[in-house]
């Protein structure tokens, strides 16, 4: 379970979103190999009756009241975009 | 003399006194930055015209309620401020020009009337321990520039050192701020897990980033956070606990203090006189009438391993918003829109933000979830109980903020693990979610600075700025300055 095999980590790049060349997919094999062959000392430690931490902070569910309120305009959601158009984000086409 | 050498206090009844403007701490900020910024490379955006037109602006009316009246400050890059560029250190935002509004702890400031110099260098999206991994021009240490200054807040604590602000805001997921503060002979302190606002932090791991203040002196750092702390309805895991006055705390008492000194933080690993360097302060705080003792914190070895699945899953999921539709950079190669979005992630990020979104995607993956983000999760709750513990029975632990003084440049970069080992004693105490600060507790012998770091239970960082100042009272290494050029002080 230690290794992470290339075609797994040219899955996980494709998961991400991420283009990885032949060169790139070799050199992260490497080194993901060897931090979660690191990441493996967890397994030294008996967690069955542990329960996970995702947050430190006791927090239940935090609610407010669906009010609609003045945020940022159109104009300005657009002002960083790479490309837009008629007051719309414009991206490539998405069907073929 | 600077005047960047007196305490915020003190130039705040300067002020007062019409000794000196507005316009005479913005000159200095400046006028510094342009002397010695090309060797030290802490600033990405400099707000030059900005600032001294505001300047002016107070100068004409001066406001003595104004608790931070015209202190010049620096902003660590991903800490998002209105009409200013912010990149996070990466090319993905290269061209995030006009952000949309203020960060909370932005906000803050304004309204004590600080002035924001400019922008600090950081490792991209914060991940990293040198500040190598900025997708700019890496900062360089004050004290030797041949030398890292730390990160992921390189920059905020190298800005400060070097005299070029009065204080600087950095984030600490894993010790961001704490390692270069302590690499670069500064006073960093990272709050308890939500007690300041994380509104407008770019968000890396959502469960452990906290902002908090790099500065000269623990007073000015306790100044600082009292500020920026309290509750925020725009974030809703910020605590809706009170914010003591933190400098009020700093009384010099800490007799009968209770210090744990844990074994694991003086092991194999750490470097004998950075050891040596935190045996003497636990000798300071003797004479001062605290008492310590030796106890363990047996889970600490295997935090930098939590610490890194954790936090690269969280940072899969976060950085998943840079796709190039609604700011940041956008690739032109593509002609349809999946592969826009992984030609525009694929040029914008580098290599350290890729390993860390496919680690984290890996072990989010279906089939290894149980195996390494839940295991983690589960020694993430050993780590807690470990401080939980100590800390029933102690004021304070006491140990190293970094394992060794500041690296040379290059030394651990091509090295993913090695780099990861540096935060082996700030990462236990994200994961835990309790406060911790570095101060300055002596030098190398290359005359690198060696920081102390003093952990306390939640949301009492009254005790923590308790125990630092009155250890910085009673010393003098936060008096040295660097001399720029390589050259020791």
């Amino acid at each position: 379970m230690a290794d992470i095999s290339k075609d797994e980590v040219k899955h996980v790049a494709n998961l991400a979103r991420l283009a990885i060349t032949e060169e790139e997919a070799d050199m992260f094999t490497d080194q993901l190999s060897s931090i979660i062959e690191y990441a493996e000392q967890l397994n030294e430690l008996d967690t069955e009756h542990i329960e996970p931490t995702t947050h430190v902070l006791d927090l239940k569910n935090v609610m407010r009241k669906d009010e609609p309120k003045e945020w940022i305009s159109r104009d300005e959601a657009l002002k960083n975009a790479p490309d837009k158009q008629d007051g719309y984000f414009r991206v490539p086409s998405i069907l073929e | 003399m600077s005047l960047f050498d007196h305490s915020i206090k003190q130039l705040e009844g300067m002020l007062h006194k019409k000794e000196i403007s507005a316009e005479d701490l913005v000159d200095a900020s400046y006028n510094r930055i342009h002397e010695v910024d090309d060797q030290v490379k802490a600033f990405l955006t400099l707000d030059e015209e900005q600032a001294r037109s505001q300047a002016k602006q107070l100068d004409a009316a001066p406001d003595e309620n104004a608790q931070l009246f015209a202190i010049p400050a620096g902003i660590k890059d991903n800490i998002v401020t209105k009409g200013l560029r912010t990149t996070c250190g990466s090319q993905f935002l290269k061209n995030f020009d006009d952000p949309l509004y203020n960060a909370t702890v932005v906000e803050k400031l304004n309204t004590e009337k600080t002035v924001t110099v400019g922008k600090l260098n950081m490792d991209e999206f914060a991940m990293g321990s040198s500040t190598e991994n900025t997708s700019y021009t890496p900062t360089r240490n004050p004290w030797n520039t041949d030398y890292v200054p730390g990160g992921s807040s390189g920059g905020s604590a190298a800005s400060v050192a070097a005299g070029e602000v009065l204080f600087s805001l950095g984030s600490d997921t894993g010790g961001s701020i704490r390692q270069p503060a302590s690499f670069c002979g500064v006073v960093g302190m990272k709050p308890t897990y939500g007690r300041v606002s994380r509104f407008g932090l770019v968000a890396f791991a959502s469960s452990l980033d906290q902002i908090g203040p790099i500065t000269r002196s623990v007073e000015d750092n306790a100044r600082i956070l009292e500020i920026i702390s309290g509750h925020d309805k725009m974030d809703s895991t910020s605590a809706d606990v009170d914010v003591p006055s933190y400098t009020d705390k700093l009384t010099g008492d800490v007799k009968g203090m209770k210090i744990a000194v844990p074994k694991e933080y003086l092991a194999e690993g750490v470097a004998p006189e950075v050891k040596e360097a935190v045996m003497s302060a636990l000798k300071v705080y003797e004479s001062l009438g605290a008492e310590w003792e030796e106890v363990s914190l047996p889970h600490s070895k295997y935090a930098v391993a939590a610490y890194y699945l954790l936090a690269s899953s969280e940072a899969s999921a976060n950085l998943a918003r840079f796709d190039g539709v609604r700011y940041g950079v956008r690739s032109d190669k593509a002609d349809n829109m999946m592969d826009m979005f992984t030609y525009s992630r694929s040029e914008g990020f580098g290599d350290e933000v890729k390993r860390r979104i496919m680690l984290g995607t890996f072990a989010l993956s279906s089939g290894y979830y149980d195996a390494y983000y839940k295991k983690a999760q589960k020694v993430r709750t050993l780590i807690k109980n470990d401080f939980d513990n100590i800390l029933k029975d102690y004021d304070v632990v006491i140990g190293p903020t970094a394992p060794t003084p500041a690296f040379k440049v290059g030394e651990k970069i091509d090295d993913p693990l090695t780099m990861y080992a540096n935060d082996i004693l700030t990462i236990p105490v994200n994961l835990a979610g309790v406060p911790g600060i570095s101060v300055p507790c002596g030098f190398s012998e290359e005359g690198l600075p060696i920081g102390l770091q003093i952990i306390g239970n939640a949301f009492a960082e009254g005790t923590v700025y308790r125990a630092a100042h009155a250890y910085e009272q009673a010393t003098d290494h936060h008096t040295k300055r660097p001399q720029l050029g390589g050259a020791k002080s």
